[in-house]
Parts: structure tokens; C-alpha cells; sequence
């Protein structure tokens, strides 16, 4: 080892020491990546991950709650007077601002995951100053478009990816 | 070179260290060979304390009892129960009905919790009363502050278990605060349910961890007596010992003490635990958890109470998660916030009104806790909120800098004849 002649000095208990280390870093990483990810949803819980809901039965007016993800999703049939508030509603007035017309497919129909985003409770329908929906929790409003007006929550009740399956019947997910 | 000076270079090394053992025969074997005996008589029996104790310092011998018997009782619990959400409230009202003196066991473990938190709070307010986490003892408190945040994890794992509305929505709301972190927040909350909300993955981990947590609070409860250990017992007159007339040995003075201590804390405990067993809990967990419907009014157990106040009177997610995290960190500056030199409050005048005040403003959070989350409660509990922080980081300097402490004996023992004297008042229903 004292006959090092190489100009950049380096020897080879540096490269031993380089490979050596590198060798720890990948093992290390290939040892935790699957202890932290098991903790994860698997494939089987992310194959549950879309459901179809018949929506016929639901008059003007009418909320109905499925569960999907282990999470309640509002089905709200709009009446024309929600519609139009949820409208007229300037964008300047929303701590989230969007459009209702971004949130919805069809007019009449609203689905939002009925979950409030502050801390995850359920927001009760019909309630609140806005005539959407009230979280009791920690008091968070929301209008009918799901949008979040007044209270903790930072953003609008999230809209699921869904379409409509012919026309009376919903999928989610 | 010769051998001569070869020997003379190098130090003779002594790895085999047996001997030196104070005890003779089989004690003496053991102790040559595994030093623990000595260790103990060293560290128990003839470690000095402050002859001024009061009964505030027994709160470290009942919190220990406490962890005891918490981690009994949850053994004997984890026997019998199921953690899965088909069966984990049905196991646990077999528990209560079925297992023989599973009621006693379950709620001796679920008391012995409340009464955990309670000594704890005693425990914090004896060491803001008498400085006792100002120098030499910063470190000793900063584990403190680790032991505590740890308890209140473990509580409210433990809180989960059974699976009633409170434990659902209660597991929903707080694993919700990490959503609050930017950019990673919704990822890790899915990481932390194993799944899209709180379920069967999150009901099994929270129970293992639940287990896990607790030993960790064991192992860092270690740590906090060698520290103790080290630096000794603050005492009511916050004046170190100086010689053998301020001091008395650690047993039978202190233990025999201690021990009175913990048994008339222990009766209060278990006359609650059997005349009014769910007093200290919320109804609604007695309701098997359904994710469709909140409870109108989620209120988590009394003991964090004062810090989910804070949490909900801060009208931003994200600032209103850091405020209930740093409302338990910032304890950990205060050693170096409070930097008068004078420790016990007996001789702080103004910081005596202080700590009184903020022990007030702790009761009035708890109380802002459990009330809805609207009107003049929100008014109040930011007010509270703004008076926690303003304690520590105006009142604490300001009257470091600023108060003149009262006249101080030289040593405890001249301490104690003021007290005799009248000339000097203390907490009178701990002392003596």
C-alpha cells in the first residue's frame, strides 16, 4: 500500500472503502424500502377502488351517501335554486376558488367525498350558512357546490373521479 | 529498539474488571460479576436527597407505579383482545362481560390512564413551581418533554382500540393532522391507514404500536432517572445541598415517604375506578364505530383537552397543527426563556403569579375543549391560546430580567427553620 503511484492518490483502500459503502447504501435502501412500504394499501385493497351506484331513486332535493374507499361520497340531485347560487357565487368570495362548473358533469348532479378536508369528519347536509354542508367538528361551511366558505378547512370538498353509466347509474373510482 | 523500552511504551490494560465488590459471599459473587447490587445500594440506599421534599416530589415514584401497572393490566387486556375491526368492540364488551374480572382489568387500565395524566400534570407543575428544569437539570426536563409526547401517543393508540365512535373519529382527526404537512400530506396519511381512510390496516398497527410505544416510554423513563441520578433533586427551596445537615438518605426517608405517597393516590384511583368508572370517558365510544356518521360533537379524552383547544381556535390548518405541537415543545425552551437564577417560586414574587395564571389559563383551554367550536368559545380559547405562548416567550424573559427575587437562605436547613420561624411560605397541602 505504500507503493502508491497513482497521480490522483487515490488508493485502494479508497476505492474498497468507496464499493464498500456504496454496497451499504443499496442494501440499506433495498432492507427499509420494504418496511416502510408494506405499510401502504395493497393491490387487493386498491382493487376495490371503483363501485357502481344506481341513482334513479334520488329526487330533486335528495342526498344520498355511499361508502366507497371506506370513505361516505354525497350524491346530491341539485335543485335549480342551488344550482343558481351555486353559480353566481364570485370567484372572489372562495378561499378555494373554482368554478361549479369545474366540480360537475351534469348540472343537476354533485358528487363530492364526504370528507371534510380539514380533519376528515363527516360534513352534515342541509346545514350551515351556506346551505351545503356544516362540519360539526370544527365548524367548517360549505356551499352547494361543496365548496369550503367560511372555517378551518383549506380546501373544497373533493370530487371523486366518477362518470355517468347510461342514465341512471353512477361510477366511482 | 530493545525490549525494555518496548515494555515501558505500553499501559497495561484491564479488561476483566471483576472485584472492588463492597458484599461478600453470594452477593458478593453476583456483584463481582454483574455490578447491578452495588449499583442499587449505591443509586437507592445511600444516595443523599434534600431533607425539604415535599410530597410534590413523589410524584416520580406514583407516575412509575402507574406505568407498572398500566403495562400489567395491558397484558392482561391484550390477551383477550381482537385487533380487527369485525370483532375488536365485540372483544372488548366480552372483556367487560365474560372474561373473569376482565371489567376490573379494563377499567383499572383505562383509569389508571387518567390518573397517569394526572400525576404528570402535578409533576410539570411542581417543576415550573420550583425551577426545577433550570441548571443542571435541562436535559433531564427536555426527557421529560419525550416522555410526554410519548404518553400522549400511546393514549391515544391505546384510545382506538375499542373501536366505538369516539375511537374512530377520534383516530380519523388526529391521523388527519399529518395531511396538514405540505406537499407529502396526503400520501402519508395513506401511508399511516394503509388504506383510504381508518380501517382494518390502521385498527391492527395502531394496536402494535400501541404496544411498542409503551415499552419506549419504559426505556426513556430509564434515561430520566440516570439524569436524576446525576444531577439530584431540586427541593422547595431550589438551594443545592451544601452538607449532611441539608440532606437525608434516599432510603428509608424518601421510599417510606414515597410510599404514603403513592398509596393515597392510588386509593383516590381506585375509589374512582369502582364508583364511577366512566366518568373520566365519553358515552359515545360505548357506540361501535361507524365511518358514515360523525358524532355531532367530537370531544378527545379531558388530558388533551388544553391542546386541541388550541388546535381548533387557530382558523389555518397547517399554523393551527403547529400550534398544538409547539404548545408541548415549547416547554422544552423554557430552561433557557426563564433564565432567572433564582429557582423556586417561594422566592419569586411575580413569576409565582405567573405560573398560578398559567395553570388557570390551562383549565380555562380544557374547558374550551370540550365546548363547541363557535361563538365567544373561540374568542375565549384564542385568548387562552395567545396567553399559553405569551407566558413563554414575553412573561418568562420579561420577569427573569426585570423581578427582584426575595431574601434567600444560605442552605435547606436554615430553610427549614424559616419555614418553622413563619418566615417563608410554601404549597401547604404538599408539604411537610
Amino acid at each position: 500500500m505504500n507503493e502508491n503511484k497513482n497521480k490522483d492518490k487515490s488508493t485502494r483502500r479508497d476505492f474498497l472503502t468507496t464499493v464498500t459503502a456504496t454496497v451499504g447504501a443499496v442494501g440499506v435502501g433495498a432492507a427499509v424500502f420494504p418496511i416502510i412500504n408494506h405499510m401502504n394499501p395493497d393491490s387487493s385493497v386498491k382493487a376495490l377502488a371503483s363501485i357502481e351506484v344506481d341513482i334513479s331513486g334520488v329526487n330533486e332535493g335528495q342526498e344520498i351517501t355511499v361508502l366507497w374507499r371506506g370513505k361516505p361520497v354525497f350524491i346530491k340531485r341539485r335543485t335549480k335554486e342551488d344550482i343558481l347560487k351555486a353559480k353566481e357565487t364570485k370567484m372572489a368570495d372562495l378561499k378555494d376558488p373554482q368554478e361549479d362548473k369545474a366540480r360537475v358533469i351534469k348540472e343537476e348532479w354533485l358528487v363530492v367525498i364526504g370528507v371534510c378536508t380539514h380533519l376528515g369528519c363527516v360534513p352534515a347536509g342541509g346545514q350551515g350558512d351556506y346551505s351545503g354542508w356544516f362540519c360539526p367538528c370544527h365548524g367548517s361551511h360549505y356551499d352547494t357546490s361543496g365548496r369550503i366558505r367560511k372555517g378551518p378547512a383549506p380546501t373544497n370538498l373533493e370530487v371523486p373521479k366518477y362518470e355517468f353509466v347510461g342514465s341512471d347509474k353512477i361510477k366511482i373510482g | 529498539m530493545s525490549a525494555d523500552n518496548l515494555e515501558q511504551k505500553y499501559k497495561p490494560v484491564h479488561t476483566n474488571k471483576t472485584g472492588g465488590s463492597p458484599f461478600t459471599g453470594i452477593t458478593g459473587w453476583i456483584d463481582n460479576r454483574l455490578p447491578v447490587i452495588r449499583m442499587f445500594k449505591h443509586e437507592y440506599l445511600d444516595f443523599q436527597v434534600p431533607k425539604s421534599l415535599s410530597y410534590f416530589w413523589s410524584f416520580g415514584g406514583i407516575l412509575t407505579i402507574c406505568l407498572i401497572l398500566l403495562i400489567i393490566t395491558g397484558l392482561s387486556l391484550g390477551m383477550h383482545y381482537k385487533p380487527d375491526t369485525k370483532y375488536a368492540f365485540d372483544s372488548v364488551e366480552k372483556i367487560m362481560r365474560d372474561v373473569n374480572f376482565g371489567w376490573l382489568i379494563r377499567y383499572a387500565h383505562v383509569n389508571l390512564t387518567s390518573f397517569f395524566f394526572i400525576a404528570v400534570y402535578l409533576h410539570i407543575f411542581r417543576s415550573l413551581y420550583y425551577g426545577s428544569y433550570k441548571e443542571p437539570r435541562q436535559l433531564m426536563w427536555l426527557i421529560g418533554i419525550v416522555i410526554f409526547f410519548l404518553m400522549m401517543a400511546t393514549a391515544f393508540l391505546g384510545y382506538t382500540l375499542p373501536w366505538g365512535q369516539m375511537s374512530f373519529w377520534g383516530a380519523t382527526v388526529i391521523t388527519n393532522l399529518f395531511s396538514a404537512i405540505p406537499f407529502f400530506g396526503e400520501s402519508v396519511v395513506t401511508w399511516l391507514w394503509g388504506d383510504y381512510s381508518v380501517g382494518d390496516a390502521a385498527l391492527n398497527r395502531f394496536y402494535v404500536l400501541h404496544w411498542l410505544i409503551a415499552f419506549l416510554i419504559v426505556g426513556v423513563v430509564v434515561f430520566h432517572v440516570i439524569a436524576l441520578h446525576i444531577v439530584g433533586s431540586n427541593n422547595p427551596s431550589g438551594i443545592e445541598p451544601k452538607d449532611t445537615r441539608d440532606t437525608v438518605s434516599f432510603s428509608p426517608f424518601t421510599t417510606s415517604k414515597d410510599l404514603v405517597g403513592m398509596l393515597v393516590f392510588l386509593l383516590i384511583f381506585v375509589a374512582v375506578m369502582m364508583y364511577a368508572p366512566n366518568y373520566l370517558g365519553h358515552p359515545d365510544n360505548y357506540i361501535p364505530a361507524n365511518p358514515l356518521v360523525t358524532p355531532p360533537h367530537i370531544v378527545p379524552e379531558w388530558y388533551f383537552l388544553p391542546f386541541y383547544a388550541i388546535l381548533r381556535v387557530i382558523p389555518d390548518k397547517l399554523m393551527g397543527v403547529i400550534a398544538m405541537v409547539g404548545s408541548i415543545a415549547v416547554l422544552g425552551l423554557l430552561p433557557w426563556l426563564d433564565f432567572s437564577r433564582v429557582r423556586s417560586c417561594v422566592f419569586r414574587p411575580i413569576w409565582k403569579q405567573c405560573v398560578f395564571l398559567f395553570v388557570l389559563n390551562f383549565f380555562v383551554l380544557m374547558y374550551i375543549g370540550a365546548a363547541p367550536a363557535d361563538g365567544i368559545y373561540v374568542v375565549i380559547g384564542r385568548i387562552a391560546t395567545a396567553f399559553y405562548f405569551a407566558f413563554f416567550f414575553i412573561l418568562a424573559p420579561l420577569v427573569a430580567a426585570t423581578e427582584k427575587p426575595l431574601p434567600m437562605p444560605e442552605s435547606i436547613h436554615e430553610f427549614e427553620n424559616w419555614k418553622k420561624q413563619g418566615k417563608i411560605k410554601t404549597i401547604n397541602i404538599f408539604s411537610k
